[in-house]
């Protein structure tokens, strides 16, 4: 019997993975790295790619796409954090402004709670208009 | 005999109001439920990332990242979650008297607060009682995502980076049962790491990259993780709360009913009586 070690992957939003394995391959930022029992403390940042979960000898293996995060080494506990989306820091930047422009644009314009009211105004407008429409039709026929 | 009619459409109106309410009690039930186990699924990451900061935190005690650094307080950045849609009984009112008495108690220290919001409520709040917004995000939905957050948190993160702010807090609603939600305040930067981690045994990790940007990623990571779990811990607050009162409410519906139809019979067994009472009135009369 070979010797097993404890693994998690989890991402903020849910736990994805909880077994035993005998080894555990990972993408770490300066390449892939293979875990065995009793490594030393080891913590290292992940690339997107393939974590492979190696459970036995027999050659079962799971394998799970992560998107980036951090590897965490314990002699016989692995944990993955894994990122729930695809990080880049131009992405984040992106949506840091997004999310600056939303609160502006929601402060300084009072007019969007009422161009709603106006759209829904004329929504039901065009509605009657088209069954007016239709009433004419059936009539003519 | 028109009173008796309109006490009729009355309970007819009152009865097709507790028919929606009854729906949304069950819809929010059910949506709990769910809510609820989402929560759980969160709560093994930021435990994890908590640990293991522990860890980095007393490992490496000669680099102090600026998120672990306690700093004067000249301004104070909120992130208030609250949620989008209402009829949940009081759920965003405490929750927003909470922020306030906060913001009041910065404010008498000559402490400006930034706020960052996070759902329709709060921002329809803040629109009328004013306050300094730098960001917000709405219509996350029953499921909130991650993606959807990142944004928002990364502007506080910056502002905090910058200086700007010294101390980031959390204002979010607390899931204590059903019946319960408190509303409740916590410190998110700096971040002050628990005494109860082992000091006896002094190890220190093998990093990769750098202690630097491990430690960067890890802290804004769990940063966000905690949000995130506010977020997801105020859906299913909200779902409680909304069946809670649903409840209330169709049950006061029913009171009404029961009330009202005792009016209806009344007037129904007056109005006979009237009816009878003149019919042999006049026949006595001929």
């Amino acid at each position: 019997m070979a010797m097993t070690f404890h693994v998690d992957i989890v991402s903020a939003e849910e736990s994805i993975y909880s077994g035993t394995a005998q080894m555990v391959v990972a993408p770490a930022e300066g390449g892939e790295v293979g875990i065995l029992p009793r490594h030393s403390q080891y913590i290292a940042q992940l690339k997107p790619g393939e974590v492979r979960v190696k459970v036995s000898d027999s050659g079962e293996e799971h394998s799970i796409f992560i998107s980036g995060g951090l590897l965490e080494v314990q002699p016989h506990v692995v944990t993955v954090l894994a990122d729930t989306a695809v990080r880049a820091k131009d992405l984040d930047e992106a949506e840091a402004k997004e999310a600056m422009r939303r609160a502006e644009e929601a402060l300084s314009d009072r007019k969007a709670d009422f161009d709603y009211a106006k759209a829904q105004a004329e929504l039901i407008e065009a509605a009657a208009r088209l069954r007016m429409i239709e009433k004419l039709r059936r009539h003519t026929r | 005999m028109a009173g008796a009619k309109e006490i009729r459409t009355q309970i007819k109106s009152i009865k097709n109001t507790q028919k929606i309410t009854k729906a949304m009690e069950m819809v929010a039930a059910s949506k709990m439920r769910k809510a609820q186990d989402r929560m759980l699924a969160t709560r093994p990451y930021a435990e994890k990332i908590r640990q293991v900061i522990g860890h980095v935190a007393m490992a490496k005690a000669e680099y102090k990242h600026p998120y672990l650094e306690e700093r004067e307080v000249k301004r104070v950045g909120m992130i208030i979650i609250s949620t989008d849609r209402g009829l949940c009984g009081g759920l965003n009112i405490n929750l927003f008297k909470k922020a306030v008495l906060a913001m009041r108690e910065w404010h008498d220290k000559g402490v400006d607060v930034d706020l960052c919001l996070v759902g329709n409520k709060a921002l329809g709040f803040f629109k009328r009682l004013g306050g300094n917004v730098v960001g917000k995000v709405n219509h996350l939905g029953d499921q909130p995502r991650m993606n959807d957050l990142i944004g928002t948190i990364k502007v506080m993160l910056d502002a905090y980076d910058e200086g700007r702010i010294d101390r980031l807090v959390l204002v979010e609603n607390e899931f204590v049962n059903t019946m319960t939600q408190k509303p409740r305040v916590t410190t998110l930067l700096p971040l002050v790491p628990s005494e109860e981690d082992e000091l006896k045994h002094h190890w220190d990790y093998i990093y990769e990259p750098d202690t630097k940007p491990v430690l960067d990623t890890l802290l804004t990571r769990y940063i966000e993780s905690v949000v995130y779990q506010g977020v997801v811990e105020n859906v299913a607050c909200e779902m409680a709360a909304r069946m809670v009162a649903m409840k209330s409410a169709s049950d006061n519906a029913g009171d009404l009913i029961k009330e009202l139809q005792l009016v209806y019979n009344k007037a129904r067994q007056a109005a006979i009586t009237q009816e009878i009472s003149e019919i042999v009135s006049g026949a006595a009369a001929v």
